[in-house]
């Protein structure tokens, strides 16, 4: 059965608890969801993670293989991200190539993780110029019920964490942690009428007119945005976004330690 | 072939420990999805499987419709991350084929007659692979159509049997997979005996072939035990497990 409509009772339903300062799950605007972490998931993968933000649950994993750097950064290991949303997690959700969703999703996430340096790209050149560590990171949506975003930075940011370069694997000397330098986080506001609300699942998400992703390293400094849907935030209300975003930051932080 | 490895000792013990028709140690876990219609998490020795089963619902795309019964549409992928290098996401020629066998083994079992013109959609996911994976996504895939309630004759347990360096063994492991010479994966309907999967590569002989189906058969049997069991433990209340004590 498809819920990718929400109905009018529904609708009205969220609207007007949310005048009231609540929501459907008994949450206040600013409320996180259960948040759970768990890496070393998969024993194939460099690092991986499954995170689950209530019922959205997602796993990251992170795979590494020698290859050749950009001609522009010789020397300079090479990220890339990519998202499945694949057919399993919700009804809507179809398989073949990446859309429009799951290619933002992943460069949002990409972004986050690249633009705060969290790893140390230039510890993974083994020879400048012609041999580096490439890191593939896969993410798959296994359950949704919203903000993808934050679940997927989050299993991303874990899988990161904890993995581990299998240089023996490859002749390049002894094994060694993936070199990270900090922990970025990202933490998503959806607007629903005149009320911005943290963590909004689908049904809020259906109903919200607009939403923005930041990301925030330990220092509290902003090192990634995307704004999304076609509603608009006033300054005031974009300054509000970056504050909480911060302060979930630290908060969710403290979670994956 | 490095005949130095030694697959079973002298003790009828294999590389893990296991005797030569030993099952890994398995877990079922049904109803793990809040999404899907019917799921299960199934985990055998170092495999990790999710399956979701969505449906009936509308067929897509319509073409696919038959006008008197369901059909049974089931995607098997391995996630990039599940094998030792990296695997490209999205379909590959072996995917199709795996998807394929499993939607008509599943079909055998459904009762497609009830739903027409619908479409059962199974997704199998492979969260880790150590080799067997395509018997352990049946094996899900069964328990999780059971979980969505889904009106079928029987499950499905699912099992490989294989030959390496001589010894016929029941559900190889990656390890003893790269010595295999032979591999048999089969299916069943327990109630019945029908086999309703079968594949095999390799060599074995007339009679290594009847050993094998046997081993098979008889640990599907210990494989549905698990099955009915995760799909007890999903629904039985309280009151019935008081039921059991007393």
């Amino acid at each position: 059965m498809s819920r990718s409509v929400v109905s009018e009772i529904r609708r009205n339903h969220i609207y007007e608890l949310l005048r009231k300062g609540r929501r459907m799950d008994g949450r206040e605007p600013l409320d996180l969801r259960e948040i759970s972490v768990e890496t070393g998931v998969i024993d194939t993968a460099e690092g991986s993670a499954r995170v689950r933000y209530g019922e959205t649950e997602v796993i990251a994993g992170l795979k590494m293989a020698i290859g050749t750097p950009f001609p522009d950064t010789p020397n300079k290991g090479v990220l890339t991200t990519s998202m499945e949303l694949i057919p399993m997690a919700h009804p809507d959700f179809e398989s073949g190539p990446p859309g429009g969703d799951a290619i933002e999703l992943a460069r949002v996430v990409d972004r986050g993780i690249r633009e705060s340096g969290m790893v140390d790209v230039e510890k993974l050149c083994i020879t400048p110029g012609e041999e580096v560590w490439m890191c593939f990171i896969d993410i798959y949506s296994i359950n949704y019920d919203g903000n993808l975003f934050d679940a997927a930075a989050l299993a991303v940011v874990a899988a990161l964490k904890s993995a581990i370069v299998p240089a023996s694997n490859h002749d390049k000397g002894e094994d060694f942690p993936l070199p990270v330098t900090c922990v970025p986080i990202t933490a998503t506001m959806a607007k629903i009428e005149n009320t911005l609300i943290v963590d909004p699942t689908f049904d809020e998400e259906m109903v919200s007119s607009a939403r923005l992703t930041v990301t925030s390293d330990g220092n509290g400094d902003v090192r990634a945005m995307q704004k999304g849907k076609s509603g608009a935030f006033t300054v005031e209300e974009v300054n509000y976004i970056v504050d909480v975003a911060r302060e979930k930051g630290d908060e969710i932080r403290k979670i994956i330690g | 072939m490095d005949s130095d490895i030694v697959m079973v000792d002298d003790k009828g013990k294999r590389l893990d420990g296991r005797t030569a028709d030993e099952l890994r140690p398995m877990k079922i876990e049904a109803g793990v999805l809040s999404n899907a219609d019917g799921s299960a998490y199934l985990e055998i020795g170092k495999n990790k499987v999710l399956a979701a089963v969505y449906g009936p619902r509308e067929c897509h795309p319509r073409h696919l419709q038959n006008p008197t019964r369901a059909i049974v549409q089931c995607k098997y992928n391995m996630q990039s991350y599940s094998v030792g290098d990296r695997k490209r996401p999205g379909p590959d020629r072996r995917s199709v084929e795996i998807s394929k066998i499993i939607s008509e083994a599943l079909e055998a079992v459904i009762q497609v007659e009830l739903f027409p013109r619908a479409s059962i959609d199974v997704y199998i996911e492979i969260l880790q692979a150590n080799a067997g994976t395509r018997c352990a996504g049946l094996t899900a895939a069964s328990v999780a159509l059971a979980d969505a309630g889904i009106p079928m004759r029987d499950l499905v347990p699912s099992v490989a049997v294989g030959k390496a360096n001589g010894h016929l063994l029941l559900d190889l492991n990656k390890e003893e997979d790269n010595y295999g010479e032979a591999d048999l994966p089969l299916a069943i309907v327990p109630k019945t005996n029908e086999v309703v999967l079968l594949q095999m590569d390799g060599h074995m002989t007339r009679e290594e072939f009847g050993t094998a189906m046997e081993m098979g058969v008889k640990a599907c049997h210990e494989i549905y035990e698990m099955q009915k069991d995760a799909l007890r433990r999903r629904y039985s209340t309280e009151a019935d497990e008081q039921e059991v004590e007393e």
